[in-house]
């Protein structure tokens, strides 16, 4: 069965209905990514499926389901003196030995006396991975795990998110803004606009009319990778009927 | 020993500060500084609610301390604007604890006592009072220490690790109550907040984890407490405040040691 399951999730800010009668599961070991603009819910879904924002709609957990997450950033306090040491052991301690093997697993050896304040955005995001892995997880959650990295720190993250993959058999949930990482690092994608558009393999979901419709053709450059690989096969489900004029989703 | 007033005051000053240590350094974390204020001056509408119905001063300002905090929370979970709503809140209670005390019964009360304390006429069961509520606070946040720092780093991962952040909160809101009440004797409603935030800040220039900096602020606040009360006797100045300008001169200290060392790093 799947490791967690959404049925007709709804999350309303105020008036507003972020998300709309959304369908989710993840299963053992898949990395998914959701993609979507500004404002279409990519985070608040996250966020319900985690239990951090009232949603309604059905939420199934595999029994014993351990989730590690990787919040987008972390605003420490100044006042607050934190070495990374001691934030990896909130709020389960873990050995020395663990977390020195855990740091060096993912490239940030013998930062533990570090202060997570002075880390950089990399070594941060890599910080975050690491508190998630020594909870021994079935499925990572990570909110755009990227933002503020180069284009090399990027790709090098979402390689050590497939070698983790590879190793533990972790399944992973994340939303992502690099469309051209995201395509070639995931094994399905979901684009989403307040509901889902369409979702499957990556270059299925590329060339929907309804991912065109919300990203355009090429015009990011991000997707110029793409172009040339027309593949007009896709199974997106076409069966609803929704206009997506360029302009109204812009927000 | 214990007959000896300065005895008092000074076991009085230090079991204190093995409360306002820790919890001093979560309220400067979660930035509760005027939270602390706020709780603090509704200790003296406290004051006069058990001078009215004849409880003891201390399960009077518990209460009223507990009601105010509770009132904040709500407020601030309302989403209205903390900074002015707390002072509308802080000066309010203030000021309405000393109207309500001009009405109350017969003795004449000696209100510089209630707003800087008098620390130096604190009794054995003042002491008993004091210990108990300092170890209570130290004890439970010594129990919850990671959830409390989880959900103080942030409250997303802590709720996504099963840690309740509004419970937590919580926690820090009751203590804050506890050391308002437990402290209104020895440095009075106006600087209780002062003993909760300036050791703390102190620390933050010498410490390099929150436990060390826990550490150091009750370190601090013991030297405050010794250095007020000898500063005191000495040139005959006021006990409470003495210890607060005490802190304040430790704050300077490591803030400028903390500078240097930074400039020289």
């Amino acid at each position: 069965m799947s490791l967690i399951k959404a049925e007709g999730l709804s999350v309303r800010h105020g008036a507003q209905l972020v998300l709309d009668q959304v369908n989710i599961s993840i299963d053992r070991g898949e990395i998914v990514t959701i993609v979507g603009p500004n404002g279409s819910g990519k985070t608040s879904l996250l966020r319900a499926l985690l239990g951090l924002t009232p949603s309604t709609g059905a939420i199934q957990k595999k029994s014993g389901l351990v989730i590690g997450y990787v919040p987008q950033k972390l605003a420490l306090d100044p006042t607050l003196p934190l070495p990374v040491r001691s934030f990896l052991n909130l709020p389960k301690p873990h050995t020395p030995a663990q977390i020195d093997t855990m740091l060096k697993r993912v490239g940030v050896p013998g930062i533990e006396a570090k202060q997570v304040a002075e880390l950089s955005g990399g070594q941060l995001q890599r910080v975050l991975l690491v508190r998630a892995l020594l909870t021994v997880p079935d499925l990572l959650i990570l909110d755009e795990p990227t933002q503020g990295l180069d284009q090399m720190g990027e790709a090098g993250f979402y390689r050590l998110l497939e070698d983790v993959r590879r190793e533990s058999g972790v399944a992973v949930l994340m939303v992502s803004h690099d469309l051209h990482v995201v395509m070639s690092a995931s094994d399905r994608v979901i684009c989403l606009n307040g509901h889902i558009c369409c979702e499957g393999k990556p270059h299925v979901v590329q060339n929907a009319p309804e991912y065109r419709a919300l990203f355009g053709h090429g015009t990011q450059g991000a997707l110029a990778l793409y172009q040339h690989a027309h593949d007009h096969d896709h199974d997106c489900g076409h069966d609803h009927s929704h206009d997506h004029d360029e302009g109204k989703h812009a927000g | 020993m214990l007959d000896d007033f300065l005895v008092r005051a000074a076991l009085a000053a230090f079991g204190l500060s093995i409360a306002t240590g820790p919890l001093g350094a979560f309220v400067v974390w979660r930035r509760m500084a005027y939270f602390g204020d706020a709780t603090a001056h509704a200790a003296i509408l406290g004051v006069a609610f058990a001078l009215i119905f004849s409880l003891p001063i201390s399960l009077g300002t518990l209460i009223v301390a507990l009601a105010m905090a509770g009132a904040i929370s709500w407020m601030m979970s309302k989403g209205q604007s903390p900074d002015s709503g707390l002072g509308v809140l802080s000066f309010g209670a203030l000021s309405a604890g000393l109207v309500a005390i001009s009405f109350a019964p017969g003795v004449r009360v000696d209100l510089s006592a209630y707003l800087f304390g008098d620390i130096l006429t604190v009794t054995r069961s003042d002491l008993v009072l004091v210990w108990g509520g300092a170890l209570a606070v130290a004890a439970v946040i010594a129990w919850r220490w990671s959830k409390l720092l989880l959900a103080t780093v942030s409250p997303d991962l802590a709720a996504a690790s099963g840690v309740n952040p509004a419970r937590e909160s919580l926690v820090i809101t009751v203590a804050i109550a506890v050391v308002v009440a437990v402290s209104l004797k020895v440095v009075g409603a106006l600087l209780v907040s002062a003993m909760l935030i300036i050791p703390a800040a102190a620390a933050r220039g010498v410490s390099n984890s929150p436990v060390q900096m826990v550490g150091v602020a009750v370190i601090a606040s013991w030297i405050a407490s010794g250095a007020g009360l000898w500063a005191s006797l000495k040139l005959d100045t006021p006990a409470g405040p003495s210890i607060i300008v005490a802190a304040a001169l430790i704050f300077a200290l490591t803030t400028g040691y903390r500078t240097i060392r930074k400039q020289t790093a």
